[in-house]
């Protein structure tokens, strides 16, 4: 699970152009969207699309994204509970 | 039309323009094929989170419309106006890129959003939470001409009092090698180098204490021959009260094609003792350089003076009055442009 | 401020639904839609999208230009062109130099059907093609079928670019800089915008629902529609039938968010009051809005809530065309300029198709069958990316 984390925090990082963030400025329950990390909608699409490409998981609708990237924590738990990849 | 005031003349070239201090004084020669330009440090103009998306026409497009309206002491245009030839063509070429090397499969929208023409004009107003009017002008080298006409129409019909007003164009990095390909191939091709910059200008209706030229004349025109261009310009010029003989510098946009004969047309004719001027051997050739050919001519009123490096002829003037641009590509998207002082 | 009214007195249109003002407006008025599988574009999606084509192919569009087979239309400019063409025609103009005629037209794809072709693969022989990428191309094409030599400018704005060129000509004639323009818009199907909207989730596998609770998002469509304007004094000159008038514009940014429209419709909002404001009317004497309404979950909320910030309970007849044509992006503003036109001249508005439920948090009902009504007023909505909000109003004195 931690490497998972890890791995999802660097992910997020190079997918997002977040060039002056490093994986340690990134809390397992930080908030991704509004007033943590700042991410909006774009984001969240790249996010849907990392989740296809790397993990085999295809989200539909966007709303259902909301759900799944509260956290790295709650995003990570997702990704092993449904992953088939 | 009424003058339009200019309260601020902004340029990231490949040159060394965003230094106030500096009128080309020291430039750079190129040996290359392109000219790309000097970027400063975005963070300055831009937050991380802000600028993580953009590519180089935003980064060039946003910061230079911001310090357009620093030195202008301008919080919030009343319009928003650009154009730009060739669009964000590096987020255009991401886009297709990832189309075809994943066979339209795993694409991320960031690149296409930020692809489209209207991205560097929908930048700046979001930048600024500007709600007036906002729109793109994209024909080709009459680009930055065209956003300027509809500034001056605005302005003139009172539907603004302030505009920002300005061009961008980028080299991207795949389809300009092609261009070049292309363009090498023709029988007298483009001589100088291929360039890229942002140029933005604050405009009002009603002089400023920080206004330090006018913009009392444009017009844009599709096509002209090298049999006509000159009653065209005459023409031009008596609309606006002028003859040939009241110009005090024409700038012309040269390139060293077959159509710089439509420049030298003038050079030999109407123009023969008038200071002439050229630039893009120092910005490189690109859809919106004569926006650093307007540069030009706003800082010679302002500053009295002409660099050596933009001469043609060693006529000069005691004073600068009226400035005159004409720029063309290909013998097309032609544009006259005066610059006065006020 | 200038007096001069902005006449429009031609009128030409390709799209999904017809390859000419009679075809659309028989579409229009017989519920045909143009909505289909994709049929000249090869793509991995084509199963899961449906979009509004233009049914012929540039073989048979180039052959109707006389083009030789070596040209380098892209399929844009050749739309365009079809369209102009069509628009001088019906505005019965002889002599395109006898008055000081311009050329605004708008684009947001360009060349880049023929761009994707041979971008990572140029030879010498598809090289000549490059040009045809810009936005300016397909432009110079049309002015040089038409012999238009003075003011030609084109604008992209996203989808609400063709509303921008009709805007910009109306102010060059009242301001007296032009006597007669052509104005509209045309863009092309390319796998470059099919993939684009696809990674922003909101095509719809299906037929697209505007206005519908649950909308599920837009079907693409490709087309090109130009309307001449002309001035008063060549309206008087020569005699012209006129088919309407252009009565109000208004241009606002909604500075919100790249691709999104803000909650309250902020900039649509001000786009629809600076409209009214220069046709001088209040909101009530609209008849008919012809609405943005592309079927996506964003759009349509927020341009209702648009249109209830004006009208609270009381919104005039409104409907969406983009169940017939597919969103044609930046030519949709000329489509349904042309739209507004016909509804003006024949009383008529047109139905949203496919709609059943309406959207619980605006509760308003589009016209879902043709309806006869006298109409004076007719108002039109375009909406693009990078915030740009566009409204037109077209009346019928």
């Amino acid at each position: 699970m931690d490497a998972l984390k890890k791995e999802l925090k660097e992910s997020i990082i190079e997918q997002l152009n977040l060039e002056d963030f490093s994986v340690d400025d990134i809390a397992d329950d930080d908030a991704l969207f509004g007033d943590g990390l700042g991410l909006d909608s774009i984001d969240a699409l790249e996010l849907i699309v990392m989740l296809d490409k790397d993990y085999g998981i295809k989200l539909t609708d966007p709303n259902e994204g909301k759900a799944v990237f509260v956290s790295v924590e709650v995003l990570a738990k997702y990704i092993t509970d449904n992953r088939t990849k | 039309m009424k003058p339009c005031y200019i309260n601020s003349a902004v340029s990231i070239s490949a040159q060394d323009t965003l230094n106030d201090s500096n009128f080309l004084e020291n430039t750079i020669s190129f040996e290359g094929k392109l000219a790309e330009a000097i970027h400063p440090n975005y963070k300055k103009f831009l937050s991380p989170i802000a600028s993580r998306r953009m590519a180089t026409a935003v980064k060039m497009g946003v910061a230079a419309a911001k310090k357009a309206l620093e030195l202008a002491k301008l919080e919030m245009p009343d319009a928003i106006i650009t154009g730009t030839g060739i669009g964000c063509i590096e987020d255009s070429e991401k886009f297709l890129n990832a189309i075809l090397d994943n066979d339209e499969e795993f694409l991320t929208p960031t690149s296409f959003i930020q692809s489209t023409h209207n991205t560097v004009g929908a930048q700046i107003a979001l930048t600024l939470k500007c709600k007036g009017y906002n729109v793109t002008y994209v024909q080709g080298a009459a680009s930055f001409e065209s956003a300027v006409i509809d500034a001056q129409l605005m302005l003139h019909e009172n539907e603004a009092n302030t505009i920002l007003v300005g061009g961008t164009d980028e080299l991207g990095k795949f389809l300009i090698n092609d261009i070049i390909f292309a363009e090498e191939a023709e029988e007298h091709p483009i001589q100088t180098p291929f360039g890229e910059g942002a140029h933005f200008f604050s405009l009002s209706s009603y002089k400023q204490t920080n206004s330090f030229c006018a913009l009392k004349g444009l017009k844009i025109f599709n096509k002209a021959r090298t049999d006509t261009i000159e009653t065209k310009i005459k023409a031009f010029l008596k609309e606006n009260y002028l003859v040939p003989e009241d110009i005090d510098a024409v700038i012309l946009g040269k390139n060293g094609d077959a159509f710089d004969v439509l420049y030298q047309t003038l050079q030999d004719s109407i123009f023969r003792d008038t200071p002439q001027l050229h630039y893009k051997h120092l910005c490189g050739e690109f859809f919106t350089a004569s926006a650093f050919g307007f540069w030009i001519a706003t800082n010679i009123i302002k500053q009295q003076q002409i660099p050596d490096v933009l001469t043609l002829n060693s006529i000069a003037k005691s004073s600068y009055k009226n400035v005159l641009l004409y720029n063309q590509l290909k013998g097309q998207q032609h544009s006259f442009t005066l610059v006065t002082s006020c | 401020m200038s007096k001069n009214r902005v006449a429009i007195t031609g009128m030409g249109i390709i799209s999904s639904i017809g390859n000419s003002v009679e075809e659309n407006l028989h579409a229009l008025l017989n519920n045909k839609k143009g909505i289909a599988t994709i049929v000249n574009i090869e793509t991995q999606h084509k199963n899961e999208i449906k979009v509004g084509e233009v049914s012929q192919t540039n073989k048979e569009l180039a052959k109707s230009l006389d083009l030789d087979e070596k040209h380098n239309y892209s399929r844009t400019a050749l739309l365009g062109c079809v369209a102009a063409k069509q628009a001088i025609k019906d505005a019965n103009i002889k002599d395109i130099e006898a008055f000081k005629t311009g050329l605004i037209s708008a684009t947001s794809v360009g060349g880049m059907d023929l761009t994707e072709k041979h971008f990572q693969n140029y030879n010498e022989e598809s090289r000549k093609l490059i040009n045809s990428h810009h936005a300016v191309d397909s432009t110079e094409k049309i002015a040089a079928l038409l012999g238009i030599t003075d003011f030609t400018s084109t604008i992209s704005t996203a989808c609400s670019s063709a509303a921008n060129a009709i805007m910009l000509g109306a102010r060059l004639i009242k301001s007296g800089q032009l006597d007669r323009v052509i104005v509209g818009g045309t863009d092309g199907l390319a796998k470059f915008t099919i993939n684009g909207f696809k990674t922003l989730m909101i095509l719809s596998d299906t037929h697209c629902t505007p206005f519908d609770a649950n909308r599920k998002g837009l079907n693409l469509g490709e087309a090109a529609a130009y309307l001449v304007l002309e001035s008063d004094v060549v309206v008087k000159q020569e005699k012209k039938t006129v088919l309407g008038y252009l009565a109000g514009y208004g241009n606002a940014n909604d500075a919100f968010h790249q691709t999104a429209s803000s909650e309250n419709g902020e900039g649509a909002y001000f786009s629809i009051t600076k409209a009214l404001k220069i046709a001088k009317l209040n909101p009530e004497h609209i008849n008919y809005i012809n609405a943005h309404g592309t079927a996506t979950p964003n759009n349509d909320l927020s341009e209702g809530r648009a249109l209830k910030r004006i009208y609270g309970n009381s919104v005039p007849d409104f409907s969406s065309t983009k169940a017939f044509t597919g969103h044609t992006l930046a030519a949709a503003g000329a489509i349904e300029a042309v739209y507004s036109v016909l509804a003006l001249q024949n009383n008529v508005m047109f139905p949203n198709l496919n709609f059943k439920t309406a959207i619980p948090e605006l509760n308003i009902t589009p016209v879902t069958k043709l309806t006869k009504k006298p109409l004076a007023y007719v108002l039109s909505n375009s909406f693009g990316f990078g915030g740009n909000c566009s409204t037109l109003i077209f009346s019928k004195k």
